[in-house]
């Protein structure tokens, strides 16, 4: 069954205006409506004014095109698209503590670490801090092959996904004062300035 | 020139068109209620006695007219006692702006007297709000807020404003021309394709009905509609916010739809093989069980809200976009069509509902909702603007008081308000100066606004509040009558008084018991520039019939017994 619900999976990405209580808005949204989602990351871009949300929902491809033209409806959110089907690239990481306390555990660990991209980026006497990068689907793979010899910790930080080639999602949106107050300077002081 | 933050939320104001907004002041406000003495001859205040009140005005006065209303409260319990007005105009798509004080900047987050996250608190209850914190961001904000409240789907806009940003200077600039906003672009018109599936879908169509919702008057299509139902003779059933969309006289219009609405409706729905859902979102009171809802139907859904299509009822062609510019599309394409059959059907039901109609009935020595709904219909000419609350006199008003021009039903569909209805009135007044205003409430609703008697008296309000007094929260019964077995908790009242507390205020007023005095009453209050209150003192176990009850099948309904059947 786990295929069936990795391919139920959908990803929607969010552009929105980096202001302070967006985040909000969008868990506020996501509560009220009772959208179930899997994960949701927030980061910057190389727009100072511009955040980009990566929003994972386990449910069908519908679900998703409601969650996505509620999210439209938020003011502060400038575009969103549903990856689906189409080619894109997606990572997730994992830190994972695991156990590291006798030579079995250690060699295990360098084994397993071997085989996936994934590296140990700290090592102790009792555990030792894992870091993994890849898609959804082969961090869960590596968790499970991690997971005997005993996982103390874990974090992840959800997927961000990006569409290939020349599928672009960006904006040219600066912000909103400094556009008001450039359109001012242009009219020199001829505008309604009272 | 430097203008404070309070003037310049007056100059906004006045750049916007606003004529009048309604507030109570309070210590985070004062610094903009002292800029309001220099606009006094430009921007009317009303002060009302509580803030619920001012939003339910901004509200009335945003529907009645179309344009924004305004509501002004001071932080913490001021802003928070906006809030089921605000959640009122969200859920039925009201242009309000409401602008709160806040605690000056430095004090926010410290819990501050006064202080509640106002943002936050009306997050989910707002198309959007504003935190201004710099009062250069002031003069945009404000006019970002009110295009963002009146276009697209429309909705309450709250901009908190701390006292400090109040009372900081810089320079005035309006934004010229029209709010380019990055992440919001209302839908407008339609691609041809979408235009054809539907058209298609119409031709093919034996028996189509058109559920008219809020939306159509909010995009101004009802010559559109109109065109559209006549000349393929498609009959028009209205939600409760779409009374008005078409005259309640024409021979399409099959009336109210869902859980109150006629029964042909309903059944028309039920048998239709194609719905046409203009401005309207399929909520729970208009489709009953959704499992069983139109199934023979397939269904054409244009909203300016994306995301009602599929919400609730999948469309078959859904198409987002601004009514009147989708229908004027779709109209020049349209082929002449007729429906004999179907609306004979049609008709069919309707002769068998109104031999059911209590307005047929017998019933001496008691005074009865329905009739005296239509009594003010026929002495107003059925041409005034009436605002109700909510309960068994907003449903008999939906029934008893057929509405022949747009807006002038004002009424709580979405949330259902009680204590909406007085205070709307009040607003809609103002909006409509030249209109005769009706506050059709009931003894319960009224009593939880109405302090805004005071607000006016003080104004001279012209607005005539005929409360239907069954001393009972008189719906609520309806439900413990046919589903808790007449165990009536909690809605037996006790009233006060009404005409003397009419009297206290100096209000004129008379009491109703009799079926022959409710004319001389209604003409009394027509005749007086100013409020006016009338009790009338109705039948206490009324049914409004017919009844879908929640979550029933739509065709489901409970009937009024024909007379001699019951």
């Amino acid at each position: 069954m786990a295929e069936a619900k990795i391919d139920s999976k959908v990803t929607v990405v969010a552009l929105v205006e980096n202001e302070p209580g967006v985040l909000n808005r969008i868990a506020s949204l996501f509560r009220r409506r009772a959208f179930n989602i899997d994960s949701l990351t927030v980061g910057r871009t190389h727009r100072p004014h511009i955040s980009r949300m990566t929003i994972r929902v386990d449910a069908g491809p519908e679900y998703a095109r409601k969650i996505a033209t509620n999210l439209q409806k938020l003011i502060n959110v400038i575009d969103v698209r549903i990856i689906d089907n189409e080619p894109h690239v997606e990572r997730d990481l994992a830190l994972i503590k695991v156990r590291n306390d006798d030579a079995d555990s250690r060699n295990t660990i360098t084994e397993i670490c071997d085989r996936y991209p994934a590296r140990i980026v700290d090592v102790g006497p009792k555990v030792a801090i894992i870091e993994m990068v890849g898609t959804e689907d082969i961090i869960e793979e590596f968790i499970e092959q991690v997971r005997p010899i005993g996982i103390v910790e874990m974090i992840r930080t959800g997927v961000v996904s990006m569409g290939r080639g020349t599928r672009i999602h960006d904006t040219n949106f600066i912000n909103r004062r400094a556009l008001i107050e450039a359109a001012a300077k242009a009219r020199s002081g001829n505008g309604r300035v009272v | 020139m430097k203008l404070k933050g309070s003037e310049i939320i007056m100059e906004s104001l006045l750049r916007e068109g606003v004529d009048v907004m309604f507030g109570y002041p309070g210590g985070a406000i004062l610094p903009t209620y002292d800029a309001m003495s220099q606009y006094e001859d430009r921007l009317h205040h009303v002060l009302v006695r509580h803030e619920q009140g001012a939003s339910h005005m901004a509200d009335g006065y945003a529907r009645a007219t179309g344009k924004v209303g305004v509501c002004i409260a001071t932080s913490g319990p001021g802003a928070t006692n906006l809030v089921t007005g605000l959640a009122t105009a969200m859920m039925d798509s009201s242009a309000v702006v409401a602008i709160t004080g806040q605690v000056p900047i430095p004090a926010i987050g410290s819990d501050a007297f006064q202080e509640t996250d106002v943002t936050g608190v009306t997050l989910p209850i707002t198309k959007h709000n504003y935190l201004v914190t710099d009062v250069r961001d002031l003069a945009y904000t404000i006019k970002e807020a009110f295009h963002i409240a009146r276009s697209g789907r429309p909705g309450p806009v709250l901009v908190d404003v701390p006292k400090d940003v109040q009372i900081a200077e810089t320079e005035f600039i309006y934004p010229e021309g029209d709010i380019v906003l990055p992440g919001y672009d209302p839908p407008s018109s339609a691609q041809d394709a979408e235009i054809d599936a539907a058209l298609r879908l119409i031709q093919e169509a034996e028996r189509p009905i058109i559920l008219a919702g809020h939306g159509i008057m909010m995009s101004g299509a009802m010559h559109e509609l109109r065109e559209l139902s006549e000349r393929a003779q498609i009959p028009v059933s209205l939600t409760l916010l779409g009374k008005g969309a078409m005259p309640e006289d024409h021979p399409l219009v099959i009336g109210m739809m869902g859980m109150h609405g006629e029964a042909c409706s309903n059944l028309a729905i039920q048998e239709a093989d194609l719905l046409l859902a203009l401005g309207m979102r399929f909520d729970d009171r208009v489709t009953g069980n959704l499992k069983t809802y139109a199934l023979n139907a397939r269904k054409i859904h244009i909203d300016i809200d994306r995301s009602e299509i599929n919400k609730n009822v999948k469309a078959d062609v859904g198409i987002a976009g601004d009514l009147r510019t989708v229908l004027t599309q779709l109209l020049p394409k349209l082929k002449r069509k007729s429906h004999p059959d179907w609306i004979g059907r049609i008709r069919d039901w309707q002769e068998d509902s109104s031999e059911r109609d209590i307005l047929n009935y017998e019933t001496p020595g008691i005074l009865l909702t329905a009739q005296v709904i239509n009594d003010i219909w026929k002495l107003t000419g059925g041409d005034a603007i009436t605002v109700t609350d909510v309960g068994q006199h907003q449903m008999l008003e939906a029934q008893y008081y057929p509405h022949q021009r747009p807006s002038t039903l004002l009424t709580s569909g979405g949330l259902g308000t009680m204590g909406f209805g007085f205070p709307a009135a009040i607003g809609a007044k103002f909006g409509k100066p030249d209109e005769e205003v009706w506050a059709v409430v009931g003894d319960g609703g009224f009593q939880m606004t109405l302090c805004e008697m005071a607000t006016a008296v003080q104004e001279n309000t012209n607005v005539n509040i005929a409360i239907i007094n069954n001393n009972f929260l008189g719906m609520v019964r309806q439900w413990q009558e046919l589903f808790f077995e007449k165990r009536y908790q909690a809605t037996p009242m006790v009233n006060p008084d009404f005409c003397k507390l009419a009297d206290a205020y100096g209000i004129p007023n008379r009491c109703v018991t009799r079926r022959d005095e409710v004319e001389e009453a209604v003409q009394f209050a027509r005749g007086i520039d100013g409020p006016t209150l009338i009790e009338f003192v109705v039948e206490k176990e009324e049914m409004v019939y017919p009844m879908v009850p929640a979550g029933a099948d739509l065709h489901d309904m409970k009937r009024r017994p024909k007379p001699g059947e019951a």
